[in-house]
């Protein structure tokens, strides 16, 4: 059961993680992503990251990409051209692609060779009073940190975004 | 029983006594506003009326399915389907009841509860923005888009507010699983109050009860906040290029959204499930006596009718809800009905609300409505979350 | 119980993701999707990192995650006003016309 839910919604990511690099309008880009992170937190689920999986539906998938689309509508910059590329690059592209794949994969495999399997269930430590705690004793600094820095984030947002004075 | 089984059944009864409520709550929402209006409200269709959901739903099947040929046909198809289907997912975390005997053991009123309920509940309505945004993308007409843009706005201008009021009851309750959170509300103080929400020490939550339902309005785009779809504004709004079931769908997304807002209103204010006063002072025969005094004041108005067909129909109102307050009676179903009926009885008051609100208020304008969500709701909300917490942490 | 899923094949998916995103990076020409590359790239890191996290039992993983987050969160807020800001002056999103200071 694990290994089906982990095979359809990986398939789900990749799939929409090649439209996202594919598609030439940016809004079908920007719907594939929020594929990908939708198929993600299924898998944070299946790995015992259960706040994590919340926090990625709510955060990237319902507020991040929610800024995508608005700015992506508000442009209406419309579907890309697509160039010529070099030949050399067309060749060389997807074999190398392929290999790197495969030593990523090589490597993976062998790195930790005597690792557990990932069932549901296996890791209980992933809920918010476990994120929680350990946020707010061990992680307070850059808890903090972060917080400056949205703070900034939003300043610059409004400060570019505003009208010009005359 | 099988649990895969038994969350079948319990979706499907789930699943259909929701539709049923959709259409029914709109057939409610006429007849309310008709009356605030001094008028009558639907009442050819059948006998008060009640047949007018059945009527809107043939007439909106058979009508003409048109897809204009300037959209985009893909966005413009998945919007509807997306926006429904946000809306009818976040009904399955909500508790509607305790633990009840089912033949092969014990079963909750609730399709599934999970450990982080109320992310769940603000995850689903976080992503249905996008049905609105992309209804108003793929139209390709100014007037859709300008509407989807200013609804998507409203809806993430929001959710702020609305999540900041959501954990302030969570640091009082301690948990984030909706039936924990409900359980946590049982019992009462000085033997008569009961101990919800917003009657719960440290800190009563009043305020966040206020801005959660004031949130809630602007989530759901009911008037007050309902600019972005005023018939007389925007043409439409984003459902302008939308006809028969499409439109039908997003209309049944936002009555949805109104349940489940009113569900989780009273999940986690107003105590669930749980009755108003203790079993032990009679709090079981409230929904019997309820139901005889409906029927009393039928069978009274049915006996010195007002028009002609009432001294028809309503004494067989009247006889429906004796029927009723005799199965409330009964002592199997009473550990699934008493429940449930508070359920129902707490939100339906919420619902009410909602229409009655909608009958009263005007709306606001947009500049207005996006200035009170970040200048007056997000500071109060953080404010009563501070305070909250405070409390908490002092006294606990 | 049923047969878990190897750990490696998180690790492979994330790989996999990963280099999507910097097919993206590198190959295109609008600048938003540029941009939603990088969060492609973001993503698969999270998922790395999470899948450690199951690994060596801990919720140091869910952490660094949950930072990735929030400062994908703000770089996207800035970037976006970015991108708004040069759209509005040169009127185009293809990053190959905006590679000079001049206008």
């Amino acid at each position: 059961m694990d290994v089906i839910l982990f095979l359809i919604f990986a398939a789900i990511a990749v799939v929409c993680g090649f439209n996202v690099v594919v598609q030439s309008h940016p809004i079908a880009s920007a719907i594939s992503l929020i594929g990908v992170m939708g198929s993600l937190a299924v898998l944070y689920l299946l790995l015992g990251a259960e706040f994590l999986a919340a926090a990625q539906v709510i955060v990237y998938a319902g507020a991040i990409m929610v800024l995508f689309v608005f700015v992506i509508m508000l442009l209406n910059a419309g579907a890309e051209i697509r160039k010529g590329r070099a030949l050399l690059a067309q060749v060389l592209g997807i074999p190398l692609l392929f290999t790197f794949l495969g030593l990523m994969a090589y490597f993976a495999r062998n790195m930790f060779p005597g690792a557990a399997d990932v069932r549901f269930g296996g890791f209980q430590h992933g809920t918010a009073a476990d994120v929680g705690r350990a946020l707010f004793t061990q992680y307070l600094l850059p808890f903090e940190v972060v917080s400056v820095l949205i703070l900034i984030a939003i300043l610059g947002a409004v400060v570019l975004a505003q009208k010009e004075m005359e | 029983m099988n649990f895969f089984l038994l969350s079948l059944i319990k979706a499907v009864v789930v699943a259909a006594v929701l539709v049923t409520t959709l259409a029914y709550l709109q057939w409610v929402e006429r007849k309310v506003i008709a009356h605030i209006q001094v008028r009558m409200g639907p009442s050819r269709v059948g006998p008060h009326g009640l047949l007018q959901p059945l009527a809107d739903v043939i007439k909106l099947i058979t009508k003409e399915d048109l897809i204009p040929p300037y959209v985009n046909k893909f966005l413009y198809l998945a919007a509807p389907f997306f926006a429904i289907t946000m809306a009818l997912l976040s009904i399955s975390v909500i508790p509607f009841g305790s633990e009840i005997h089912v033949p092969g053991g014990t079963t909750w009123m609730q399709l599934a509860d999970l450990n982080i309920g109320i992310l769940f509940v603000l995850a689903v309505s976080s992503v249905s923005v996008y049905g609105i945004a992309l209804a108003g993308w793929a139209s390709n007409n100014k007037y859709a888009l300008l509407g989807g843009l200013r609804s998507s706005a409203q809806m993430i201008s929001y959710e702020l507010p609305l999540s900041m009021a959501v954990a302030a009851p969570l640091l009082l309750a301690n948990s984030l699983s909706l039936r924990h959170i409900v359980e946590g509300q049982a019992g009462y103080y000085l033997g008569f109050i009961p101990r919800w929400s917003i009657f719960q020490t440290p800190m009563p939550q009043i305020f966040s009860f206020i801005i959660f339902l004031i949130a809630a309005f602007a989530e759901t785009n009911r008037v007050p906040f309902d600019l972005p779809e005023a018939e007389n504004e925007l043409v439409a709004g984003f459902h302008t290029e939308y006809s028969s079931m499409k439109f039908a769908a997003f209309f049944m997304a936002e009555y949805s959204n109104m349940i489940t807002v009113c569900a989780i209103t009273t999940t986690l204010f107003l105590g669930g499930w749980l009755p108003l006063w203790p079993a032990s002072a009679g709090s079981n025969y409230v929904p019997a006596i309820v139901f005889l005094l409906a029927g009393a004041i039928s069978l009274y108005h049915g006996l010195n009718p007002a028009r002609r067909l009432d001294r028809l129909t309503l004494p067989v109102v009247a006889l429906v809800f004796f029927v009723i307050a005799a199965v409330f009676l009964i002592p199997v179903l009473k550990e699934a009905l008493l429940p449930l009926f508070w359920f129902a009885a707490k939100t339906g008051a919420l619902l009410f609300l909602f229409i009655w609100i909608r009958g009263t208020l005007p709306r606001f304008r947009y500049d207005q409505l996006m200035a009170f969500a970040w200048k007056f709701m997000f500071p109060m909300a953080v404010l009563n979350l501070l305070v909250t917490g405070l409390l908490v942490a002092l006294f606990s | 119980m049923s047969a878990g899923v190897p750990l490696s094949w998180y690790l492979i998916l994330s790989a996999v993701l990963f280099s999507l995103g910097i097919a993206g990076f590198i190959l295109r020409r609008n600048v938003i999707t540029v941009f939603m590359s990088i969060e492609l790239m973001l993503n698969a890191v999270n998922l790395s990192f999470i899948t450690f996290s199951y690994q060596l039992k801990q919720v140091n993983g869910h952490i660094f995650s949950f930072f990735v987050m929030v400062v994908a969160a703000a770089e996207a807020a800035v970037g976006l006003a970015i991108i708004l800001t040069v759209f509005k002056n040169r009127s185009t999103l293809n990053i190959d016309d905006v590679s000079s200071m001049k206008k």
